[in-house]
């Protein structure tokens, strides 16, 4: 009796507790990024306490958001993943380029997905070699096409002779777009300026100092947290033109520009999704989560671009555990299956209207071979005297023809070294 | 005058005013080690608190307003009112006094005579408890700082440089009243420790605590003092680099330009935090510009210590340190 008494507590102690659909937020509250951190981990964390309260969980079953803190550091990053994979995470948004490098072999030998959405490594688009990773609806490469292709659109399709500066966090974050942009490079005929800024770039006189002296006809940017700020401060005060200053979605957030105040005014950002509280989610939200007291923060940051696109993390997050169940017919999916049903996500106007988001992202489908979606993105700009974004194109598509090859020969590079043989 | 030529004489005198910011920052940390002997860690989180304290005295917040609002059930954030500049920063000099006493109260007075590296990790938990207060307190935002500085590019220097050389220098207006400050600051500072009973006192204690006690000083009250000091030197820091950044965080990362100045310059001089700041920021701009381009840039946060380690080499009492004697 007693041996049986042992062997059913050590097998309920090993099993995981599964009365809940798990979603670790490896969130940042503290530190120097913490200002950007913040909305991020409370766009997540409320939108799944929607689903809660309005919906009980998804698909019948609660949700369960363990929140821990990383700091924006990629080994605390790491020890967050430890600590909470045992508990039945379905996915990991680790929001950090680097936490995601560290992740992907730990992940994939666990068998539980990741979804960098906009960030991490580019060439995980490659279902076929990336197996648990997911970077859709865009990713970085897509980004600095698009960037060129809207500098392509002002200037009536030719650029060949222009220089274009990239400034970049000194980080794997930040060196992502450089290839890509060197490659576009050769295709348009301009002229790629890099300059890197180290960590954290509270101080960039050189570089702004360097941009002033080489006038370089467009400005595009890669930065996080300070960075941004001070970057936005010192072109101000050269007076670079803000109209030809563009930021990765990274870089344009309401806390990057108003700082500046109307140093600011015009200066241009990427996005994968849209901005503002206009959308009939939020009157639930609203309802639902922050009158009731239940809200991450304190709820003023709901509506603001880095909470978008937290909320937008969570809302992707359930849709593909939804399409998880629906393919399982488990309601109280596994990892396995919620990478399943991350790979046969499809996101269409008609469902995210549905969703009361009509028209806040662009569709976009995944596929094994396609981890990436459609790497659609626009372009919006800030207007310092309203305060506010606005949308200048809709979403438009990245160069494929140039970034197709790349995400091949980095992803090939990667399983080379790791061993692993592409398969779909 | 070649465009190179130019270029470098622009970007050594934005090293210069760069200098001037680190000197800032560094300036506190040798006020208290000069005073007490101990390194403190907290001085960039000092210079945070003292910006968050300062915006949001500006702004009217109501502090603690997360926490109050979470146990009473309130929903209040702001007084309704905007406090003048000059008068918020009076007012956050009140709370940086109040945090001295708190601070040689609480942590320092029980910490007497022991070992300095005992009260070097004193610091990096004051450190790490203040990051931890300011956040709850004014929240972890970033706030908007203007206190009236004038920022951007100078028009009288790019004008008459144009007209000289054909290329107009870019200085930023808030860099130069950095300077000015600095420059008062500092004449105060010296004025203060020559001329007036305290300052005596208080120089009298960095020379040898003992004897300043035999004749009679309060060691606690110059501790409490100096703390002050460095708290008025941390909130001047905070306003120049929060002006340019916003106040947010990353604030206190500001130390970390500090320590090469304070590894040149001597961790007891005041005029080698001056020097050793302006070594560095004209050091690590100009090798930025020279040599930055043909190594992948973003050479400044390493390149600073390199000077400051070979400075250390040759002198480690650094430029105007007190001479290490060890007798047998």
């Amino acid at each position: 009796m007693k041996l049986l008494s042992m062997t059913v507590a050590a097998v309920m102690a090993a099993s995981p507790v599964m009365a809940d659909l798990v979603f670790p937020s490896l969130s940042y509250r503290t530190g120097p990024y913490a200002a950007n951190g913040i909305p991020f981990a409370d766009g997540y964390e409320d939108y799944f306490t929607l689903l809660n309260e309005r919906d009980g969980g998804i698909g019948g079953v609660p949700v369960r958001v363990i929140e821990c803190e990383t700091g924006y550091n990629a080994e605390k990053g790491i020890e967050c993943y430890e600590a909470t994979k045992g508990e039945g995470a379905l996915v990991y948004q680790p929001l950090s380029t680097a936490t995601t490098y560290q992740m992907i072999p730990k992940a994939t030998a666990d068998g539980i997905p990741v979804h960098s959405m906009g960030y991490g490594r580019t060439s995980a688009k490659n279902g076929a070699v990336f197996s648990n990773i997911f970077n859709y609806p865009a990713n970085y490469w897509d980004g600095a096409s698009h960037a060129i292709n809207h500098i392509l659109d002002v200037n009536g399709g030719d650029i060949s002779g222009k220089k274009i500066a990239l400034v970049y966090h000194n980080s794997a974050y930040g060196k992502e777009p450089i290839r890509t942009l060197e490659e576009l490079s050769k295709k348009h005929g301009y002229e790629l300026m890099p300059v890197a800024v180290d960590h954290p770039g509270q101080e960039q006189k050189s570089q702004w100092l360097q941009i002033r002296q080489q006038r370089p006809d467009y400005v595009l940017m890669w930065g996080w947290g300070v960075m941004n700020q001070v970057a936005i401060q010192e072109a101000a005060n050269i007076r670079y033109n803000m109209e030809n200053f563009i930021g990765i979605w990274w870089s344009g957030s309401e806390n990057d520009v108003l700082p500046a105040g109307a140093g600011a005014d015009g200066y241009k950002a990427l996005t994968f999704h849209n901005i503002g509280r206009d959308y009939p989610l939020y009157d639930d939200l609203q309802k639902y989560v922050v009158d009731a007291g239940k809200a991450a923060g304190a709820g003023d940051q709901v509506g603001t671009v880095l909470y978008n696109r937290g909320m937008y993390a969570a809302m992707l997050a359930a849709e593909a555990a939804k399409t998880a169940q629906e393919l399982s017919g488990n309601a109280d999916i596994t990892p396995a299956e919620m990478r399943a049903g991350m790979e046969a996500l499809e996101m269409t106007e008609a469902k995210m209207a549905a969703l009361g988001l009509p028209n806040f992202g662009p569709e976009f489908k995944v596929s094994c071979e396609n981890h990436g979606g459609n790497g659609l993105g626009a372009v919006k700009q800030w207007d310092a005297s309203a305060g506010e974004w606005s949308l200048i194109t809709g979403y438009e598509a990245s160069d494929q023809d140039v970034i197709g090859p790349l995400v091949e020969e980095d992803s090939a590079a990667f399983a080379a070294e790791s061993g692993i043989t592409p398969s779909c | 005058m070649p465009d190179q030529l130019l270029f470098a004489m622009e970007v050594t005198l934005n090293g210069l005013m760069a200098g001037v910011l680190y000197a800032l920052v560094a300036l506190g940390f040798v006020l208290i080690f000069k005073a007490s002997g101990i390194f403190n860690y907290a001085q960039g989180v000092m210079a945070l608190f003292a910006a968050l304290t300062l915006v949001g005295i500006m702004d009217g917040q109501v502090p603690f307003a997360h926490l109050i609002n979470a146990v009473f059930g309130t929903d209040i954030h702001h007084f309704g009112w905007h406090v003048p500049a000059l008068l918020a920063i009076f007012l956050t000099m009140v709370v940086m006094v109040a945090l001295a006493w708190a601070v040689q109260r609480f942590i320092f007075r029980h910490l007497v005579n022991q070992e300095p590296i005992l009260l070097f990790m004193a610091t990096i938990g004051l450190a790490f408890v203040m990051e931890g207060v300011g956040d709850i307190m004014w929240g972890a935002d970033i706030k908007k700082l203007d206190v009236g500085l004038p920022q951007g590019i100078n028009e009288w220097i790019d004008i008459t440089t144009f007209e000289a050389f054909g290329y107009g220098f870019f200085i930023d207006n808030l860099d130069i009243s950095a300077t000015i400050v600095a420059i008062i600051l500092v004449a105060a500072l010296i004025a203060f420790s020559q001329y007036t009973k305290q300052g005596r006192a208080l120089r009298a204690v960095a020379d040898d605590h003992q004897a300043a006690l035999s004749v009679g000083i309060s060691l606690n009250f110059i501790w409490i003092l100096v703390w002050s000091i460095a708290g008025f030197v941390a909130l001047v820091a905070g306003i120049m680099w929060g002006a340019k950044s916003g106040v947010q965080f990353s604030l206190s990362l500001i130390a970390l330009k500090a320590l090469p100045v304070l590894m040149l310059g001597g961790f007891t001089s005041i005029p080698g935090a001056i020097i050793g700041g302006l070594i560095i920021g004209v050091g690590e701009k100009l090798f930025e510009f020279l040599i930055g381009p043909m190594v992948g840039g973003a050479t400044e946060n390493w390149f600073a210590y390199v000077l400051a380690l070979l400075f250390l080499v040759f002198r480690p009492q650094g430029l105007f340190g007190e001479k290490i004697i060890e007798r047998v």
